[in-house]
């Protein structure tokens, strides 16, 4: 209980439901921002039900005064603004006897799922406070409530709300911000919650924290990374990532197109990055099945791109909207023929804007697709989260340094990369291909062609220099947890609690996946006994791919589930307890 | 078409490799090819600023035979490759060689859509009505009781009119073209690079091997009996009425080219962080 206690008092975690219309994701968004109003760390999850519009939402809480990356085992708090269909969200939203559920009497009881658990109930009439307040809403309550359980600053809800309501005129703003401090103040009636304390100082100027979602944070890596071009098929979850490219290119000098299909995104960008001009496109599962083709013309004619993968769940059309870890098999072994590509995969919000920098320079230092592998709960979780530093990698292309006498596009050379012509230069033309070819770019189906270009491919992947970013290597200990992507929060926070408990414990998040280094990860599980391997799949396609590349030491376990349940920190710290103490 | 200003009249044989085409002799996409390197002289280019892009079929593989820059990409995406390179590269000369197969079977919703996107490319389809390079299947364009190995008596499919569908679909500019007449096709084709916006050139262009009574097209072909018009709903009746061996140019439109304003923002990435910065 004790340690119970003192968890809680280190994170909150919220939910705010209700249907379509209630606004619970303006509420939820508005609460996060409060919370970086007042100087707190925080994200909130969406998830929501299948339908366009007016289905079930939730947004999902957690706010500490260090970097959130996860989601918490269990919530402090569930806020129904109304019950309509919110029994879905009964696996997402784990309530045990410490919660509190507010909801509307009026409209109904809570859904007996919630009841179940023994969460303390406080009623709220959220519809007849706010009819009340003229000119408010019901999630205006719903936020001056979350505020002032979680013990947010007064003040800082009223600063948010200002801001956030200026366009709606003085009385739409007077309405609302007295719904909100009504239900600030009706949080004293609510049976207690830990809070945590209020304002905390805060950065401002360049290092001021950022506010962000994974989506964004890909797209902005792209262009810091060089990238001026992309073709976008919208899909979900990854059309934000291409919604907030569509203006911002134009600013910095590039375009953004709409395609007519995925196949059609995937091969302008390779004749746009053909031109010379680093290119991106971003899609979920369903697009990259459509794009490997596609994929393996720029691995053959060696054009540099970048596909951001926002993984869902699959397979299929699967669940569009809600996370899963399942493109790994896909991303690395998804293309027909002998063709090494480059995976990267970030593991927190912000690195979503390092390493889709990071995949750019790469696919453009070595002519090759990279795929960045990230999912759901990063693209649409938004964070209040550092500004992540630029890792001051760009785009470097190696081209023809002078007009050869006779220039070989793909000439053998020690690194196995050769200089890429653009056109427009004169006496280098050639003709980039995708059928085999000779040193000139000319088509071959000749044995000593085939492999000696095979070799080429391999080796310029293999030799390249991928420097300390491979993967984030933390602690020591015999056990070892290897994960990626948006498993690694969940890990860090599991094994910070394992360290509390004397349990030695190291972390290997692999963030580039393809091309494997069997060197690297050796040294870095070099004398592991115990090494666990998380993931969110059905099949652990990472403990798969782990197990065909490399030489693990010790005993290997698997520890997997599919979306769209997040990996939480309490499962994978029970999983470390368990093993570490048998 | 900003082609550096050449001191001496730039000849055809300049747009000409040294590789060897892998075609049967006899094959229409020789003269084709002879076409493509009239036009580019014709409309004094250099070669390094025209980029020949292309499928997979027997047609695509004409960017290796010509000086240029080339782009040999997968089986019926040739324009939508075309098209990233020509939004991002608005300065090049992009020509699109394609054929039946390629173009209006696999690659027939990016035809739709590049009509409709009206970029400024040139897509010149070398049309034989077989798929050649796998040896003898029917295409869109073959006749339904033609008889082959994959589809014995023939596909019963009614055939496929390019010439309507890229009116229909926006296409801004609109020609038939035979390939046994190099330099009336090379006129098309300068013409059609001319053209500002998405112009599509329908080349006749007989397959000898899998096709041999195609030879007998050089007797049905005839320049069309009117000149081209800026009204599409004509250039439809007339070409839904027509044997499909009248010659020429049947549309020039002036819709305005499709062409995002790449280069123009100067502002630099760093200034995009302040939607983020708390």
């Amino acid at each position: 209980m004790s340690r119970e206690k003192e968890k809680n008092k280190a994170s909150i975690s919220l939910a705010i439901t209700g249907s379509g219309g209630a606004g619970v994701m303006t509420a939820g968004n508005l609460l996060l921002e409060v919370a970086a109003q007042a100087g707190w760390y925080g994200l909130m999850v969406r998830s929501s039900g299948p339908q366009i519009r007016g289905g079930e939402a939730a947004a999902l809480l957690r706010f500490a005064h260090a970097p959130v990356e996860c989601l918490d085992d269990r919530f402090d708090v569930l806020i129904g603004i109304d019950w309509q269909n919110i029994h879905r969200f009964a696996d997402e939203i784990p309530l045990d006897a410490a919660s509190v559920m507010i909801g509307d009497p009026d409209q109904s009881e809570p859904p007996e799922v919630f009841v179940k658990r023994g969460a303390r109930y406080a009623p709220l009439p959220f519809k007849q406070m706010a009819k009340a307040i003229p000119g408010s809403w019901p999630n205006m309550i719903a936020l001056g409530l979350a505020a002032g359980l979680c013990g947010l600053p007064a003040d800082s809800v009223k600063t948010v709300l200002q801001k956030s309501l200026k366009k709606g005129g003085g009385e739409k703003m007077a309405a609302n911000l007295a719904a909100a401090e009504a239900g600030y103040a009706f949080a004293a009636n609510v049976p207690a919650v830990p809070r945590l304390s209020g304002r905390v100082t805060q950065r401002a100027g360049r290092d001021a924290r950022w506010l962000i979602t994974g989506n964004q944070a890909a797209g902005y890596g792209a262009v810091r990374g060089g990238v001026r071009f992309c073709a976008a098929y919208p899909i979900t979850p990854a059309t934000e990532v291409l919604e907030w490219l569509a203006p911002a290119l134009p600013k910095i000098g590039g375009a953004l197109v709409q395609a007519e299909d995925e196949l059609a995104s995937i091969n302008m960008i390779i004749g746009a990055s053909y031109g010379g001009v680093p290119s991106v496109t971003a899609t979920a599962g369903p697009g990259l099945s459509l794009m490997t083709e596609a994929i393996g013309l720029a691995v053959a004619a060696e054009v540099p791109i970048v596909v951001i993968d926002v993984m869902r769940g699959g397979p299929s059309t699967g669940i569009p909207a809600k996370s899963e870890q399942s493109d790994v098999n896909i991303a690395v072994n998804g293309l027909h023929g002998d063709a090494p590509r480059i995976v990267v995969a970030p593991n927190s919000i912000a690195d979503c804007v390092a390493a889709t920098q990071w995949a750019v320079y790469l696919a453009e230092a070595t002519q090759s697709p990279a795929i960045v592998l990230s999912d759901q709960y990063f693209g649409q979780t938004r964070a209040v989260a550092d500004p992540p530093a630029d890792i001051g990698l760009t785009t470097e292309r190696l081209k023809p340094s002078a007009t050869a006498e006779a220039y070989k596009r793909y000439a053998i050379t020690e690194s196995g990369i050769s200089p890429m012509a653009i056109p427009g230069i004169p006496g280098t033309a050639y003709t980039a291909d995708g059928l085999e070819h000779n040193e000139r770019g000319l088509p071959s189906s000749q044995s000593d062609d085939h492999v000696r270009q095979l070799d080429k491919r391999a080796k310029k992947l293999a030799q390249f220099d991928y420097g300390a970013r491979w993967a984030d290597i933390e602690g020591e200990g015999e056990l070892a947890v290897v994960t990626f992507g948006s498993c690694t929060g969940a890990a860090r926070e599991a094994l910070a609690r394992a360290a509390a408990e004397g349990i030695k414990a190291r972390l290997l998040s692999l963030r580039l996946l393809s091309p494997a280094q069997p060197e690297r990860v050796a040294a870095a599980l070099a004398g592991a006994k115990q090494v666990l391997v998380v993931e969110q799949n059905h099949t652990g396609q990472l403990y798969r791919y782990l197990r065909a590349e490399y030489d693990l030491p010790g005993e290997v376990k698997s520890f997997r589930h599919p979306g769209p349940l997040p990996m939480r920190p309490g499962e994978i710290h029970q999983q470390i307890t368990a093993w570490s103490r048998s | 078409m900003n082609s550096t200003v050449a001191a001496a009249p730039i000849t055809a044989q300049a747009f000409k490799s040294d590789y060897k085409p892998i075609w049967c002799p006899g094959c229409g996409d020789y003269s084709v090819l002879s076409s493509f390197t009239k036009a580019f002289a014709k409309l004094d280019l250099r070669p390094e600023s025209v980029a020949v892009v292309s499928g997979i079929g027997c047609s695509s593989r004409i960017p290796a035979y010509t000086n240029c820059y080339g782009f040999h990409g997968v089986h019926g995406r040739s324009l939508a490759a075309a098209s990233g390179l020509k939004l991002a590269r608005p300065d090049l000369t992009v020509v699109v060689a394609s054929g039946d197969g390629d173009g209006y079977s696999i690659g027939g919703n990016h035809f739709l859509h590049a009509c409709r996107r009206n970029v400024d490319l040139t897509y010149v389809v070398m049309d034989n009505h077989v798929y050649g390079m796998t040896k003898g299947q029917p295409s869109p364009t073959t006749e339904p009781d033609w008889d082959s190995k994959l589809s014995p008596g023939g596909t019963g499919l009614r055939t496929f009119n390019p010439l309507v569908i890229a009116l229909a679909a926006g296409a801004n500019f609109v020609a038939r073209a035979f390939s046994g007449d190099p330099n009336g096709t090379a006129d098309i084709i300068a013409d059609a690079i001319r053209t500002p916006g998405f112009s599509f050139v329908e080349i006749l262009s007989p397959c000898v091997t899998f096709r041999p009574e195609q030879r007998e097209w050089k007797q049905l072909v005839r320049p069309g009996p009117v000149t081209s018009t800026d009204d599409a709903a004509r250039a439809a009746r007339r070409i839904m009425t027509d044997d499909g061996f009248n010659i020429g140019v049947l549309y020039k439109g002036e819709r305005k080219p499709y062409q995002p304003p790449i280069g123009k923002g100067k502002k630099r990435p760093s200034d995009l962080e302040a939607e983020f910065a708390l």
